[in-house]
């Protein structure tokens, strides 16, 4: 047993509206600079659709995470990743994100007189040459459905001619965000994959940072993260990820793309875990990954891992907000939320709780009308569980379908207590069927409708002024921080 | 006189330079030290240029040291001449592919208007100057045969009176232009390695090969469970 503690979150996706507030909040605070222009550690994408960069899902190819044999990385074993140090033949380039671009402007106000109103003229941001747009910061959003981007993601292309059919009818259309951040993995696959040995999980909160002095720029973690949230500074020579905001959590503060979140969808809060057992987890199969990562995250209501936790140095306060965390009662207590394509086998600590996605409407004589059985049924889900299971679970359809059915219970119950136009036994049996006491179903929806921000966001109190040596310079203690350093990140020699 | 100063101070110059400023670079930024990949930015030339351009450099980088470190078992090694003309024909190809390589990476720094964006002039001086190195080695390669021989018993004794600091340039002096022109600026490159993206070169990473995949930092020590 070696018990750590992870920072880790819930994503709540029937909540998230697509209005990118968490994208501008983070890009405004660390990736607005000459060089970062296409780095969205906060991105927010069309499901279905190719998603940033575009079909990054696909590690054939792109090669990112870990094969499921031996414990290798897609990418390579040791020597192999070190042979393709010269030419990484798995790495995105920037046509595979898009080029940044802006306006000229200036040339609104300065063009002559002349017959024609005068046009701002994009211009690349690499470049400073004018350019055509063929790509830019969420490019397919919303356009799910269109046979050029929902069509090719590579989720709609394992399914059966009848199911993308069924997908696309044009009365059936769907479509949900997905935001992504980096998923501060616990069998990170850009740790793993660094030649430089420059990137680490910092062990107190298991936040995953890229010591800038010690990155040499041999661009691999771009490769090997297979959610693709590493970014190659192209300016600088080195890379960068989401830092999950640290400077602010040590503050006591929620991430930024947390605070900012307008359908309040985003809950972060600690989870314990066995670290000695990852490498075991990783080797489950496909469909039985969900689970098992589930499984070795421990209960910090039970004294028997309070101790242990204890006599491994996590600190009291530690403790007392793991008791707290929302994310411990999504994942474990109510077992709703799952890990984004844990046959990465990174074990990814950000979870998300899949949208219902339910028969909204149906044609009755020419006029919409909502659907009897709005929110209660499974089987008529718009989106096929498979493409979900493909999704959220390794392709495992039951464990999709678990989450399903304790969401419908919710609903049900909900609408019992406020329409009460449903049958006491009806309700009943869902709640049975999915397995919730009525005290869960009502937790659940509060957690879900109700709570404010301390209750969401439980920061745990990251102790600097007890974790570090009186008088030392954290930095240094650290050797360099998660992005750009003590100086400028621009190129000097 | 100009010898003198070429191939008997220079070269101390070179390599003071080299470790001085190689140690306040890696002390002072070492935000610095990378290898700059421009590989986001164009991949399929860089393929072809990289690639080939790393192997046989560093191949022939080995057999430079190697015919200066242990010229003995050099000149065994090439006793037999199948072997000398063996080693002739392969430095020979190493170098044309050293040669087409570089062009290549330069042809497409040049004609990329991304690659132009991040191209620093310490960039263009050191691909220059790897032009000038390589093609003066393969110059010499083809019109000063067997230098598989003859590097051992002059180009290594120099490099050997150079480091055990008593140096005697009575060998390069008596060296064609070329030659002098290829020893001199192999120093000239030790010299600005400290001031380009050369520095990459001394940050191989041989230690991948065997730290555990995760890499977990702490605070502070901690006491962990049996
Ligand atoms: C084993 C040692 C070496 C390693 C691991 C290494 C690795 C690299 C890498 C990763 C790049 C960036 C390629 C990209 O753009 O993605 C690079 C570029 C370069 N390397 Fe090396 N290198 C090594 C040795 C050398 C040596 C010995 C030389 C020359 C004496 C050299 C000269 C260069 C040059 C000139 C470039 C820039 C090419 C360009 O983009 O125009 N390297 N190297
Ligand atoms: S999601 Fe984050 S921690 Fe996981 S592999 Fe990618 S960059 Fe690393
Ligand atoms: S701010 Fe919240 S609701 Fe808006 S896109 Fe981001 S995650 Fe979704």
């Amino acid at each position: 047993m070696n018990i750590r503690a992870q920072v880790s979150s819930v994503f709540h996706l029937d909540k998230c509206i697509g209005c990118h507030t968490c994208s501008i909040a983070c890009k405004n605070l660390w990736t607005d600079r000459k060089g970062a222009e296409y780095m969205w550690w906060n991105n927010v994408e069309t499901k279905p659709g190719t998603g940033y960069p575009t079909r990054w899902e696909d590690q054939e190819q792109y090669r990112g995470g870990w094969e499921r044999a031996e414990a290798v990385l897609k990418l390579g074993g040791r020597g192999g990743l070190l042979g393709k140090i010269f030419y990484n033949p798995a790495l995105p380039d920037m046509d595979d994100y898009y080029e940044p671009f802006t306006y000229k402007y200036g040339d609104l106000i300065s063009a002559p007189a002349g017959n024609d109103q005068p046009t701002a003229r994009p211009v690349s941001m690499v470049t400073g040459k004018p350019m055509k747009i063929e790509a830019g910061p969420n490019w397919d959003d919303d356009l799910s459905g269109s046979n050029v981007y929902a069509a090719n993601d590579p989720g709609v292309v394992k399914l059966s001619d009848e199911e993308q059919q069924q997908m696309f009818a044009i009365e059936k259309m769907v479509m949900f965000y997905l935001p992504r951040i980096c998923n501060h993995c616990l069998n990170a696959g850009c740790v793993a994959s660094c030649p430089s040995g420059a990137i680490y999980k910092r062990g107190e909160d298991g936040i995953v940072l890229i010591n800038q002095d010690k990155c040499r720029g041999w661009r691999m973690c771009v490769s090997a993260c297979p959610y693709k949230k590493t970014y190659y500074g192209w300016t600088t020579g080195k890379s960068e990820k989401c830092i999950l905001c640290y400077p602010r959590q040590e503050a006591g503060e929620a991430p930024a793309c947390f605070h900012s979140c307008v359908g309040r969808i985003r809950y972060l809060g600690v989870l314990l875990y066995d670290a000695d057992r990852i490498e075991e987890v990783a080797l489950n199969e496909d469909r039985d990954l969900a689970a098992a990562q589930r499984d070795i995250i421990l209960d910090p209501f039970d004294p028997q891992v309070q101790a242990d936790a204890r006599r491994a140095g996590i600190p009291e306060q530690v403790l007392q907000a793991a008791r707290k965390s929302p994310v411990y009662k999504f994942v474990k207590q109510w077992a709703v939320a799952l890990p984004l394509h844990p046959e990465f086998r990174t074990l990814p600590m950000l979870f998300y709780v899949p949208p219902m996605l339910p028969v909204i409407s149906r044609e009755n004589q020419g006029r919409q009308q909502l659907a009897d059985e709005f929110f209660t049924t499974l089987e008529k889900a718009r989106l096929p569980i498979r493409y979900l299971a493909g999704l959220f679970a390794g392709g495992n359809e039951e464990e999709v379908k678990a989450v399903y059915r304790r969401l419908i219970a919710v609903r049900m119950q909900r609408r019992s207590v406020s329409v009460g136009d449903l049958d006491a036994a009806e309700v009943e049996k869902a709640a049975e069927l999915a397995g919730l006491t009525t005290d869960q179903i009502d937790a659940l929806y509060r957690m879900t409708a109700l709570t404010r921000i301390t209750e969401r966001i439980v920061v745990p109190p990251m102790l600097r002024e007890q974790a570090i040596e009186a008088g030392m310079d954290p930095e240094e203690y650290k050797q360099g921080m998660g992005f750009g350093s003590r100086k400028a990140p621009k190129r000097r020699w | 006189m100009m010898d003198l100063i070429l191939f008997g101070i220079f070269p101390y110059v070179a390599v003071a330079l080299a470790v001085a400023v190689g140690i306040y670079r890696y002390t002072i930024d070492r935000y610095s030290w990378s290898s700059q990949s421009s590989q986001f930015l164009e991949k399929k030339a860089l393929f072809w240029g990289s690639v080939p351009w790393h192997y046989a450099i560093l191949l022939i980088l080995l057999a430079h040291f190697l015919a200066f470190l242990v010229p003995g078992a050099w000149d065994a090694l090439l006793e037999a001449p199948l072997r000398l003309l063996l080693l002739e024909a392969t430095g020979m190809a190493l170098g044309i592919c050293t040669l087409l390589a570089l062009l290549l990476l330069i042809v497409r720094r040049a004609g990329n208007a991304r690659l132009c964006a991040v191209t620093t002039r310490a960039d263009w001086l050191l691909l220059i100057l790897l032009l000038l190195q390589v093609a003066t080695g393969v110059i010499i390669a083809t019109t000063l045969r067997w230098g598989g021989l003859w590097y051992a018993h002059t180009i290594s004794p120099w490099l050997w009176s150079l480091l055990t600091l008593r140096p005697d340039i009575q060998y390069l002096a008596v060296m064609p232009a070329v030659v002098k022109l290829h020893a001199f600026n192999g120093f000239l490159l030790l010299a600005i390695f400290p001031f380009s993206r050369l520095v990459h070169v001394v940050s191989v990473p041989f230690t991948y090969l065997s730290r555990p995949y995760q890499v977990v930092v702490w605070y502070r020590r901690r006491a962990r469970l049996g």
